[in-house]
């Protein structure tokens, strides 16, 4: 039997991200004693990096705006594979998320009139997000923080304890859901101060992990984002949707290279900012695709006017969603019109004057003054795609967030699939993350709530020593102990493995063989790469012991990052067609049968052997779009995308 | 593009003690210390302990002291060393070591639990709040935190005072004072809580003697002292004398 620390409690949260603690803060005054599990420190998750704002109809800025216009635009963004329901809920549900956040301190920029301020986005007919400066990400995260601390503070002043029904676990990472027969039963995971293992005992598990950005080399996600929750999900039996959709963010800084990735805020477009290539041409007008033509600006003057204008000018095709942005930008580079350290230029200092750039953009003002150098008040940026967000994710139940086949498992925020289709709209993250942030609170305490003392279930040990020695196996067999025979280990005439190099080349296999456009054979080769690099990561070992030792937790990381990795090329093989964040140079077109379908990655039943798949794939048809959303839209704009039984159904 | 070797110091140990390593390493054009960091990582030291995120200046995690001075590795280039001159890297000196470069921070979230939380007024639904733009922007200067606790590590009350600890909230948390003292709406007072006077009484503002280290150090250019921490002893003052804001007042009038 192994030695673990064992906590209880009714829900338990993985993830302490927008989403994460959103969900914490619902369960807790929902009555439930919550846990949640932070991977790094709290208040330092995936959401700070959040630059632009946050999607919510307030019409505060548009009076015109409503749910209704939001939901079409993400529809439109998603190019119409949005599970609708959710796209329903989302649109109707965010601007009461963010109010609700002033109430827990929150301060956004204002209007005149003493509102919250709304920015304009690619892809929102509306100025919608609220924002702080183009550190929006920054203040919702803190603003949660802050509110788990007064709940806290509450707590202790009835209890005498701070942590009496609301606890983070911070720096912990959790390796494994337990499950007592079908059911989830807890959680099993490692400090990563002390390496001492641990379960937590909870009917109810929230994961919010957020994305997979570090299986790809050029990426603007932080080392959490391997994959965890999307892993976690597919070993506790949980089927994933949409693997193919990753959304290249268009504008990443491209040098130096040790920054190649790291964002650049839309915020930039929407306040004006103009892309050009090396000929100095404003090139997006000639990447205009049918289906947007109508709602965006043919000319720069016309463009130009929308600013101050939006009633009589269209917009500038800047801000066309993030996948035909990511697309033009490849295509002009490849072209031989790009900038000399291969991206396209980004000007916002002929657009606005210095000090109104620095106000609006202040962290991209610093971050590009102090790692590149350049003044953005002075001179064009350069830039290019980047990896930056996945719009595949846990099957979920639209209403309740709970994961599809795995009663007690929830799923909110990016690790969730089917809210954004095939390619989320800026600003509809942040926002995604309270709404269903929230939900999985909601119905993870419900469930939780409805499950008598008595019934909960729990993991047996031999659960619990099968994880154990799966998370120490990267030591080799004496930090194991006695572990299990057949969890890999050292096998005699195998090579040790560096954890860092494999996952360099992990990187390198994703970024040039399922990148931002993709070929058959080629993605047929990244399996194999995949394959071979699973067994390699057997053989993966560590130096050192268990205290604080990043080499050991890049270790865990990459059977998640490995998983999720051949789920997004299986599934992009299989996709003949090209869709939002999913591009096919084989099959350039988007396919209108192609849209009632989504691709369902289940994990493939005892341990694959050597070679073959560790995931399946299967179709799965996609529930009708209820007619009354349906009728929002004209039918020649449906057309385009849906085909014609589904219209005359 | 060109590279050399620099010549690396890094504190390498525990809580039970440990010593400074050197090490030969790669330098490339626009690399920051961070990339170094995971460069020993990768190819000399896979088990060096850091914390990081974000790589990108905006999560605060990879704080240490970079030729003693407090820093953000990713946020300090390579280029404002000399090739021939040592590189040290060390833990923040206040907070103790847990491993390597990463040390026991946890001092600032208990003192984050001590400050009384925003407290929304009364009969204001959400989505009524109405705020002018220059009445929170005063706020928002402190809301720019990242978190890294650089100024924490280098204020000189706690820095090697480990006895001043318990009553002694850091620049950061009376930075959070301040902010709640400024925010618009904030009902503190109609619940009893006057934020200036319990920064005094109960956060230790009293400690503070305006030698603005912390604002010295802040990655993100916030005017602590100036803007948070001389601002909230003023409005402290009506209930204790505090010579120090006297003359801090003074300083700042000449300065304009």
């Amino acid at each position: 039997m192994t030695n673990v620390e064992r906590h209880a409690y009714d829900v338990v949260v993985v993830g302490a991200g927008g989403a994460g603690l959103r969900a914490a803060i619902e369960a807790r005054e929902r009555g439930m004693r919550t846990a949640v599990i932070c991977k790094s420190l709290f208040g330092k998750a995936h959401t700070v990096m959040a630059e632009g704002g946050i999607a919510a109809s307030m019409g505060n800025v548009n009076e015109h705006d409503n749910w209704q216009v939001h939901f079409r635009d993400t529809m439109r963004g998603g190019k119409f594979l949005n599970h609708w329901r959710m796209a329903e809920l989302h649109a109707k549900e965010a601007p009461d998320r963010v109010w609700e956040l002033e109430t827990w301190g929150a301060l956004f920029d204002r209007t005149p009139d003493g509102r919250i301020s709304q920015r304009n986005f690619g892809g929102h007919e509306y100025p919608r997000l609220a924002h702080v400066g183009d550190r929006t990400g920054l203040e919702l995260i803190r603003t949660l923080q802050q509110k788990i601390v007064s709940l806290q503070q509450e707590d202790h002043a009835e209890t005498g304890d701070y942590e009496s029904r609301l606890k983070i676990f911070q720096e912990c990472t959790v390796t494994r859901i337990l499950k007592d027969d079908d059911r989830v039963c807890g959680i099993f995971g490692y400090v990563r101060e002390s390496g001492r293992l641990f379960v937590i005992d909870a009917p109810a598990v929230v994961l919010a992990t957020g994305g997979i950005g570090k299986s790809f080399k050029v990426t603007s996600n932080s080392w959490e984002y391997t994959g965890d929750g999307h892993a976690l999900a597919l070993l506790a039996g949980a089927p994933l949707i949409n693997m193919e959709f990753i959304q290249f963010h268009p504008t990443g800084m491209v040098w130096p290279p040790s920054v190649k990735g790291i964002l650049v805020t839309e915020s930039v477009r929407g306040d004006g900012g103009v892309l050009r290539n090396s000929e100095g041409k404003r090139f997006m007008f000639g990447y205009i695709p049918d289906v947007f033509k109508e709602k965006y600006a043919q000319s720069e003057e016309e463009a130009d006017g929308w600013y101050a204008d939006p009633d009589r000018h269209r917009r500038p095709p800047e801000l066309l969603p993030r996948d035909e942005v990511a697309r033009a930008i490849n295509s002009e580079v490849k072209a031989g019109r790009g900038t000399p350290h291969g991206g396209v230029f980004l000007d916002v200092s002929t657009r606005l004057p210095a000090e109104e750039i620095k106000r609006r953009l202040p962290s991209m003002h610093h971050q590009f003054k102090e790692l590149a150098d350049v003044d953005i008040t002075a001179e064009a940026m350069e830039v290019g795609p980047t990896c930056h967000y996945m719009m595949g994710g846990v099957d979920v139940d639209p209403d309740t967030a709970a994961a599809t086949g795995v009663p007690g498992l929830f799923a909110a925020g990016e690790v969730a699939g089917g809210m954004h289709g095939s390619n989320r709209l800026g600003g509809n993250s942040l926002s995604d993350l309270l709404v269903f942030g929230r939900r999985a609170g909601v119905f993870a305490a419900e469930y939780a709530a409805a499950l008598a003392q008595v019934d909960r279930p729990a993991a047996g040990e031999e659960q619990i020593d099968a994880a154990a020695a799966e998370a120490l196996r990267p030591f080799g067999t004496d930090e194991a102990g006695d572990a299990a025979p057949g969890s890999g280990g050292d096998g005699p005439g195998a090579a040790a493995e560096n954890p860092y190099t494999l996952h360099q080349e992990l990187q390198q296999v994703m970024n040039d063989l399922v990148g931002i456009i993709r070929r058959a054979p080629e993605m047929a080769k990244a399996l194999e790469h995949l394959a071979d690099l699973r067994e390699r990561s057997r053989h993966a070992l560590v130096e050192g012991h268990r205290q604080f030792n990043p080499g050991w937790h890049l270790a865990i990381d990459l059977r998640n990052m490995l998983l999720v990795s051949e789920c997004v090329a299986r599934a992009a093989l299989e996709r003949t067609e090209s869709r939002g964040g999913h591009t096919r140079d084989d099959h350039p077109d988007m396919d209108r049968t192609w849209r009632k379908v989504n691709l369902v990655c289940e994990l493939t039943p005892g341990a694959p052997e050597a070679g073959t798949a560790a995931v399946s794939l299967r179709r799965r048809p996609m529930d009708a779009i209820r007619p009354d959303l349906l009728a929002l839209f004209e039918r020649d704009e449906l057309l385009k995308y849906l085909t014609d039984e589904e219209l005359d159904a | 593009m060109s590279s050399y070797q620099a010549h690396f110091k890094v504190w390498r140990g525990d809580a039970e003690g440990g010593g400074l390593q050197d090490f030969q390493v790669e330098v490339n054009d626009g690399e920051v210390v961070l990339d170094i960091i995971h460069r020993l990582q990768a190819t000399q030291a896979s088990d060096l302990a850091v914390r990081w995120n974000c790589k990108a200046g905006k999560c605060g995690s990879c704080s240490a002291e970079v030729n003693g001075r407090p820093r953000l590795m990713c946020m300090t280039r390579m280029s404002v060393f000399s090739r021939e001159e040592t590189v040290t890297v060390t833990p923040m000196r206040t907070f103790p070591v847990i491993r390597d470069l990463v040390t026991d921070v946890s001092f600032n979230y208990t003192k984050a639990r001590e400050v009384p939380s925003f407290v929304p007024p009364k009969g204001v639904p959400a989505g009524e709040y109405r705020m002018a733009q220059q009445d929170v922007e005063r706020s928002q200067e402190f809301r720019k935190c990242i978190e890294c606790f650089l100024c924490q590590d280098t204020c000189h009350v706690v820095r090697d005072h480990e006895e001043n600890k318990p009553a002694f909230a850091g620049p950061r948390f009376l930075m959070r004072i301040a902010e709640l003292d400024m925010h618009p709406l904030d009902a503190a007072d109609e619940t009893g809580v006057n934020r200036a006077s319990s920064a005094q009484d109960d956060h230790g503002l009293g400690y503070c003697n305006i030698t603005k280290c912390c604002t010295e150090v802040c990655p993100e250019g916030i005017h602590i002292t100036d803007n948070a921490l001389i601002p909230l002893k003023e409005r402290a003052v009506d209930r204790k004398y505090d010579p120090l804001v006297w003359l801090g007042s003074k300083i700042r009038r000449r300065g304009q």
